[in-house]
């Protein structure tokens, strides 16, 4: 057995204990957004300008809407969880005691989210099918960038979180790096809508890349830079963030 | 080649400018229960760390199981069991849960596991919590079930970090009688404590530490003969008296420690001292006489008492 499934199978089964009221909350917020920005303030867009991008501003924001859920869920699952692990739970120095590793954990971590990723998606999906926001087959497949996503966000913010003494980096990393990316990365209007100065920098930000390759995957669009492009950039920034964790745990972990 | 199953020469610690070990030397041998007592900060949880192979070390060498912590780190911890210090349960797990668990990481199948759960929780004497919440556990049962925890691997050594701090004398005489147990059946003991009357309970041999050196070494009874008289009375004086009642005492033991609020007398025998020093006229408030323990040992290896 691979070692870090381990790790894997204890948040699965922490899981089994929580399942409900956490697919609760992670999609009850998407589906709000939906309704009240992609129903009630999209008919007003569309009245006005006819759609977004060739499509009704519902069908915009969908796949749009599943990005950032898919960061949401991916940075929030990396960052009190693991601060937790690490120092008030204390679950990795206690893992750490058997033969596994720290690289066994931050693995068995980020396949965990990926997984939780996947779960929440798929609901987002079916819920966004059933209100005519995504066609269902399309939808589903833009699961996959959106895993991706989640998981580019994952590795770094896990890295934070092991940096991290209290859970006050934590609520401000929520406030000034996930909350603003949420509003400017393309998910509820194209950046091409921002100052020009200011595209450039969207570039720069994982969520914009993720919503891009969402979005052109559920409506059938080829995305600014390519499938490709905008993929091979998830799975460098994974890879990335992934590295800077285990090394951050060791750090931390085996001193 | 000795069959010592841990082997530490010149084994150092140092954490940027702190030095935590300086430059021990232990062995410890197969099947013993071996300590290490002394007051909080003196290196042992260190030392711990470093033998289970979560920390590397500064200098020096350190062998366990005739592995090297650095390059057989996962071999090495499949091998033994740790108790630490600071309790890291799965809270929101049930107790054979956590075992389940604990079990997995080693990489055990089910099928092995649960047997072992059910004998474990029989052995800790939790198996009428078996299906409980973590949470829900008091002190006493969440340290019995770490050490539950810590044997699922079958270990032929375990690792305890200051086991009973925190507990009732109850809870405390619980784990011993187990920890006794374990020593039976053959599994090699390592304890950190602060408390004299634990090391001298479990413990085969130790070392006494203080300031991330070992001070003494040796069997509990054979430290207290070679550094302290068989027995000594405490003495306690009314506030503000103990210095002129100190006057009279000298000469009536081999030595005397005088602490803030008492003056030990070391003597061969404690009664026949206690009739001089009355004979001499000197009336304590309050007087005890006891066998020499490791306490006295530490007091007078470093002057300082062991809890602070």
């Amino acid at each position: 057995m691979n070692t870090s499934l381990r790790m894997y199978e204890r948040s699965a089964r922490v899981y089994k204990g929580v399942w409900r009221g956490s697919v609760f909350s992670s999609f009850v917020n998407p589906f709000l957004y939906l309704i009240a920005m992609g129903m009630f303030l999209g008919s007003l867009v569309d009245e006005q300008t006819g759609g977004v991008a060739g499509v009704s501003y519902l069908e915009f924001l969908a796949p749009g809407l599943l990005a950032a859920t898919a960061m949401q869920t991916g940075a929030g699952d990396s960052a009190w969880p693991v601060l937790a692990g690490i120092k008030w739970q204390r679950t990795y120095p206690a893992a750490l005691a058997s033969p596994l590793t720290t690289r066994d954990l931050v693995i068995g971590h980020l396949a965990w989210v990926a997984t939780r990723v996947a779960l929440v998606s798929v609901i987002y999906v079916l819920v966004a099918a059933a209100l005519g926001a995504m066609p269902l087959i399309d939808g589903l497949l833009a699961v996959i960038p959106a895993v991706l996503t989640g998981l580019a966000f994952a590795g770094f913010v896990t890295w934070f979180s092991a940096t991290l003494e209290d859970g006050i980096g934590l609520t401000n990393l929520f406030r000034f790096g996930i909350m603003p990316l949420f509003l400017f990365s393309g998910t509820f209007f194209e950046i091409s809508q921002l100052p020009d100065w200011m595209e450039p920098i969207a570039y720069l930000t994982p969520l914009w890349h993720g919503v891009e390759l969402t979005r052109s995957v559920a409506l059938g669009t080829e995305p600014p830079f390519g499938l490709l492009v905008h993929a091979s950039i998830l799975i460098a920034l994974i890879i990335i963030g992934a590295a800077m964790a285990v090394r951050q745990f060791r750090k931390r972990l085996y001193v | 080649m000795s069959d010592a199953l841990v082997t530490a020469h010149d084994l150092t610690k140092r954490f940027g400018d702190f030095t935590a070990v300086d430059s021990i030397d232990f062995e410890v041998q197969q099947g013993e229960a071996f300590g290490f007592l002394g007051p909080n900060g003196a290196g042992k949880s260190s030392t711990m760390r470093m033998i289970g192979a979560v920390s590397p070390i500064t200098s020096g060498s350190l062998s366990v199981l005739g592995l090297d912590p650095a390059t057989q780190g996962p071999e090495l911890r499949s091998r033994i069991g740790v108790v630490p210090q600071e309790d890291s349960l799965d809270v929101e797990l049930t107790v054979a849960e956590n075992l389940m668990i604990y079990g997995r990481y080693f990489g055990l199948a089910r099928s092995v596991i649960r047997p072992r759960i059910e004998e474990l929780l029989d052995f800790v004497q939790l198996n009428g919590k078996r299906d409980e919440k973590v949470d829900k556990l008091s002190g006493g049962m969440k340290r019995r079930l770490t050490i539950a925890r810590s044997l699922i691997n079958q270990p032929e050594l375990l690792i305890l970090d200051e086991p009973t701090t925190g507990l009732d004398p109850q809870a405390r005489h619980v784990l011993w009688d187990r920890l006794y147990r374990l020593k039976q059946d053959g599994v090699t003991l390592i304890v950190t404590t602060h408390y004299m009357d634990e090391a001298e309970q479990l413990c085969d041999r130790l070392v006494v530490m203080d300031q991330a050196q070992i001070v003494a070494e040796g069997a509990p009874a054979d430290l207290i003969v070679q550094h302290s008289t068989r027995e000594v009375l405490e003495m306690r004086f009314p506030p503000g008296t103990q210095e002129e009642n100190i006057a009279q005492l000298s000469g009536l033991a081999e030595r005397m420690e005088i602490l803030p609020d008492r003056v030990l007398l070391y003597t061969p025998d404690a009664d026949a001292t206690s009739t001089e020093a009355h004979a001499r006229g000197i009336r304590p408030v309050a007087q005890v006489s006891r066998r020499s323990s490791l306490e006295d040992v530490f007091l007078k290896l470093t002057g300082r008492s062991l809890v602070e």
